[in-house]
């Protein structure tokens, strides 16, 4: 056993755990120990290769890469532990821009150790060196689309730009125009590596990931932030073959296959294909919201909504990012508890694509202490609502959108929706008339059966918690 | 016209036996919320248990005959006397089972007046219009009477028993024809205990029939799908088949249901007299298509009449209404969804929207000129290959979002494709990155099958832990950076510190939100 068989081990080691940690998260009963078998993984594979670092590389080196992963380890567990639960999006979208800048790095990195070090370089024998500047070229393009994507989508995310899609006149033929620039640059590249190109083909990844992003909308961020997640495994991936590092490309193709796997259902969830999402702006050309008359809305005040709620003998709440927005997440969980003490059966009902991230109203449920077996998903309690006294719509919107099951001219005609409108009382939060994400108007707010209460969600929900 | 609400009067049935009534005390006050005034005949729902009493006490005013027939908007249940059309003011529209394919004599009597006539009989097979679709109402109930008419008439348990004085079996049911109220019937008599079977000409029923535990009895002759959700005319191959099918199960059964309608002709003779001498004596046919001449030879309409050999053949045509109460608040209700649909402005107005294919249909005579037949509606509720259990789920309102694709076919295109170019891929390869691809490739599966199965709560967490376990990239700079010249150290040691705070961050965070969820 030498030092290098013995990392490979540690590797191959640390590679099961990963994917026994991945299947650990697949339940609620086993995801505590899915992380621990995470951890081991991680720190099994950190160690192994620590170790193969110092074992060749001098005292500097290493002083260096243990003072960066001190000060790394340090900002993660800081930034973790006082991250809010709403703004987890942007975590995530940081955190992948992280991994895709890492993977820029190591790419650029392995390009002034091989190719620009000329002849005297020995890592890479002759007849492989052609692949080697295609894995460089290829890791470098997915590494910068991932990183200038995700800040995009963090900006986004935390309101620090418009998260309405941008509408460049061409937006496809521009993505179509820079993955030819990619492949043609990749070609050169391979041909005759040199800085230049390689300089060139990182700007092209970098201006097409930030339009990729910047043109796609807020509401259809949970599938551009699992997108991203499966870009930063693929760049992860893309490394490994770069640095034959077998760990390296287990690992990301795990991160890659979830993520595209996670964009897939919420690509099912909008009854959208994935295509329609990437290229972006949905909802700019659909918005004859005008031209049909609904009829009228009628509203509610919380204290009547209070005495709604009393009489009721079951309730759901199916809550969208308007929760989030709103912070109203804890008197919601008041509200329910309320709710349960005097023996109402309260449920959740959850659309998959409800807030900016796969689960997010999940989390956020679970951070307000809302028992997790009564969030229920979308399939899971739609054919109850029939028998649910009281509805209460919190900030969602499309995803209660009746026109989607009943108008086939609708714009989101075909999309899986929570059908709330089943229910014999619906009582709808909002600020104000005004359309969803999609544009769309919501046929809901004019049933017979619907009220709406308007105003801030959270000092609603508190109302009609001081009213019980 | 007034600008005032229209007036919707109530009448009571003039056919003998008729004991149904057009509205309920339950559903008054729907209809005085659509904004009418309501007007309900002394005694109108005197024979369904409803006094006049409870509709006052529901909002509707009592009023004499002439009063309630000279309402704007008559609601009725049978088709009117010569008489009664006579009452009809001018203009009036009238709300009641017409019958228009097999009553064309009805049809241009009414005509002869300027009035409008709605017929409840007429609600055309789409899903939208089920709300007020009287047929299946009232079919349903019918067939429940009709095992409960033969289980009074049979002179035998329903249920096999075995007790101390010995063993007891089961009756044997047929049904033949599982609409409406074949399925109705079949439900019942499965409840009861007995043995069913059911035949039907149309094949995609028999999962509904199945669903509700009777067998199904194939003819065994290809018959095309029903296109209008209706039972249409058999083939000639498809009768005689059916015809031995029947004298077969003649000697078996005890109690045969028979519901076979097609839409505007005499009902289709099933059972022949050659088939009722087959049967056990103490045996009873209901035949539930009297009224339309009998599925079965032998039949008098109205009546239950004993054969030579003992089979009791019943031909009531009133086995709805032998459950007023019930007939009458499903008719009820499905008349309040007509004048829902009648009156888009809740003001009491009722307007007639001839753009609308429900409306159309129904409407027989309009304003005293003749509009039956209405044009052909599209009938959704074809032959939707699944529709499990559900007797008669439409989907009118179907997604026209993305077009189904042809899922199979396509897949398998798409699989083919990745095959053969990554076996070019490969071939073309040099041995070391062969080995990183078969790696690659297997992870990709593996990754895809471990997250499948993931719940749906978790993926938020599951994502933050994808992201700290996508930081192992931290392993490519670690082994760069004591390879090379300064500038490779400074940016390994950059990415060593990003993907640091990642791997470390999305531990963390993920660790701190699954401790967020707990259980009730």
């Amino acid at each position: 056993m030498t030092l290098a068989t013995a990392a490979q081990a540690a590797y191959i080691v640390a590679a099961l755990l990963f994917i026994l940690s991945l299947a650990g998260l697949s339940k609620h009963e086993t995801a505590r120990s899915g992380v621990v078998l995470g951890v081991s993984g991680m720190v099994i594979a950190l160690a192994a290769t620590v170790v193969l670092a110092a074992d060749g590389g001098e005292a500097m080196a290493v002083v260096l890469l243990l003072a960066a992963m001190a000060i790394g380890a340090a900002v993660g567990l800081w930034r973790a532990r006082i991250v809010e639960m709403t703004a987890m999006p942007e975590l995530i979208a940081v955190l992948h821009s992280f991994v895709g800048l890492a993977a820029v790095l190591v790419g650029w990195n392995g390009f002034l150790e091989v190719e620009n070090g000329g002849g005297a370089q020995a890592e890479v024998p002759g007849s492989l060196l052609g692949i080697h500047h295609a894995e460089v070229s290829i890791g470098v393009f997915i590494g910068a689309l991932t990183f200038t994507g995700s800040v995009v989508a963090f900006l986004k995310l935390s309101a620090r730009i418009d998260s309405r899609p941008m509408m460049l006149p061409g937006k496809n033929a521009l993505n179509l125009g820079a993955l030819a620039a990619f492949a043609v640059l990749t070609v050169l590249f391979v041909i005759s590596p040199n800085l230049g190109l390689l300089v060139a083909l990182s700007a092209v990844a970098l201006l097409l990931g930030w339009h990729l992003v910047a043109s796609i909308g807020g509401g259809d961020m949970p599938v551009v932030v699992s997108m991203l997640n499966s870009y930063s495994g693929w760049a992860a991936a893309a490394s490994g073959f770069l640095l034959d590092n077998n760990l390296l490309i287990v690992t990301g193709a795990l991160v890659g296959s979830s993520g595209a796997y996670l964009s897939y259902v919420m690509c099912q969830a909008m009854n959208r294909s994935f295509i329609s999402v990437i290229a972006g702006g949905f909802g700019i050309e659909a918005g004859p919201a005008g031209d049909h008359d609904y009829g009228e809305h009628r509203e509610i005040t919380a204290t009547e909504t209070a005495d709604l709620l009393k009489e009721a003998k079951s309730v759901v709440i199916t809550p969208g990012y308007g929760m989030a927005v709103a912070q109203a997440q804890y008197p919601v969980a008041d509200l329910t508890r309320k709710l349960r003490e005097r023996g109402v059966e309260v449920r959740f009902g959850i659309h998959p694509v409800a807030g900016r991230l796969p689960g997010h109203m999940n989390v956020l449920l679970a951070e307000a202490k809302v028992p997790y077996d009564i969030v229920l998903e979308m399939d899971e309690i739609n054919d109850d609502f029939a028998t649910t006294s009281v509805v209460l719509v919190i900030g969602a919107n499309d995803t209660v959108n009746p026109g989607a099951v009943e108008d086939p001219d609708s714009p989101i005609a075909g999309m899986p929706v929570l059908r709330v409108w089943e229910a014999e009382n619906v009582v709808v939060f909002k600020r104000s008339m005004a359309t969803g994400y999609a544009g769309v108007q919501n046929p809901l707010f004019f049933r017979h059966n619907s009220r709406m209460l308007f105003g801030d969600a959270r000092q609603r929900v508190e109302e009609i918690v001081s009213a019980l | 016209m007034s600008h005032s609400a229209h007036r919707l009067g109530v009448v009571a049935e003039s056919a003998p036996g008729e004991t149904r009534v057009a509205a309920t005390p339950a559903t008054v006050p729907q209809l005085v919320s659509l904004g009418y005034e309501v007007i309900v005949e002394s005694g109108a729902g005197r024979r369904s248990g409803f006094t006049d009493d409870a509709y006052a006490r529901a909002g509707a005013r009592i009023a004499g005959h002439d009063e309630t027939w000279d309402a704007d908007v008559v609601l009725k249940v049978n088709a009117p006397t010569p008489d009664e059309i006579a009452a009809l003011h001018d203009g009036a529209t009238l709300v009641s089972l017409i019958g228009p394919a097999a009553n064309a004599g009805l049809v241009d009597a009414l005509a002869r007046r300027p009035i409008t006539v709605l017929a409840m009989d007429a609600v055309p097979r789409v899903s939208r219009a089920q709300a007020l679709d009287v047929l299946s109402s009232m079919a349903n109930i019918a067939g429940y009477r009709a095992v409960i008419e033969a289980a009074h008439a049979f002179g035998r348990l329903f249920t096999g028993q075995v007790t101390a004085a010995g063993k007891v079996p089961p009756a044997k049911v047929l049904v033949a024809g599982a609409g409406v109220a074949g399925l109705a019937a079949i439900a019942t008599a499965t409840s009861l205990g007995a043995v069913v079977r059911a035949t039907d000409p149309r094949p995609e029923v028999a999962e509904q029939v199945r669903s509700l535990g009777a067998e199904f009895l194939d003819v065994g002759v290809a018959q095309e799908a029903s296109t209008d959700g209706y039972a249409r005319e058999t083939s000639r191959d498809y009768d005689r088949r059916a015809a031995e099918l029947y004298a077969e199960q003649a000697a078996d059964v005890d109690i045969v249901v028979t519901t076979a309608l097609i839409p505007g002709r005499p009902a289709p003779r099933l059972l022949t007299a050659d088939h009722v001498a087959r049967m056990r004596p103490g045996s009873v046919i209901v035949d539930m298509a009297a009224a339309q001449g009998g599925n079965v030879e032998g039949t008098r309409p109205g009546e239950a009449v004993v054969t030579g050999n003992g089979v009791t053949i019943i031909g009531y045509t009133d086995l709805a209404g032998r459950l007023p109460a019930q007939a009458s608040q499903l008719y009820g209700t499905n008349v309040v969804n007509l004048m829902k649909l009648l009156t888009p402005g809740k003001d009491g107005r009722l307007v007639l929207d001839f753009d609308d294919v429900v409306q159309r249909a129904m409407t027989v005579v309009r304003d005293g000129e003749k509009t039956w037949p209405p044009p052909p509606v599209p009938v959704s509720a074809a032959p939707a290959p699944a529709a499990p259990s559900a007797p008669v789920q439409g989907t009118a309102a179907a997604p026209a979002g993305r077009p189904p694709s042809p899922p199979g076919r396509r897949r398998h295109l798409v699989t083919a494709a990745v095959a053969a170019a990554l076996f070019l891929l490969t071939a073309f390869s040099p041995n070391a990155l062969i080995e990183h691809v078969t790696v690659f490739v297997l992870s990709i599966v593996i990754g895809y099958y471990v997250i499948g199965n993931v719940h749906h709560a978790l993926h938020t967490p599951l994502m933050s832990i994808t992201n700290a376990i996508s930081g192992i990239i931290v392993v490519g700079a670690l082994l760069q950076i004591g390879q090379g010249d300064t500038v490779v150290a400074v940016l390994s040691f950059v990415a060593i510190l990003l993907a640091s705070v990642n791997i470390v961050g999305g531990f963390a965070v993920t660790r701190r939100m699954l401790g967020m969820f707990t259980r009730s």
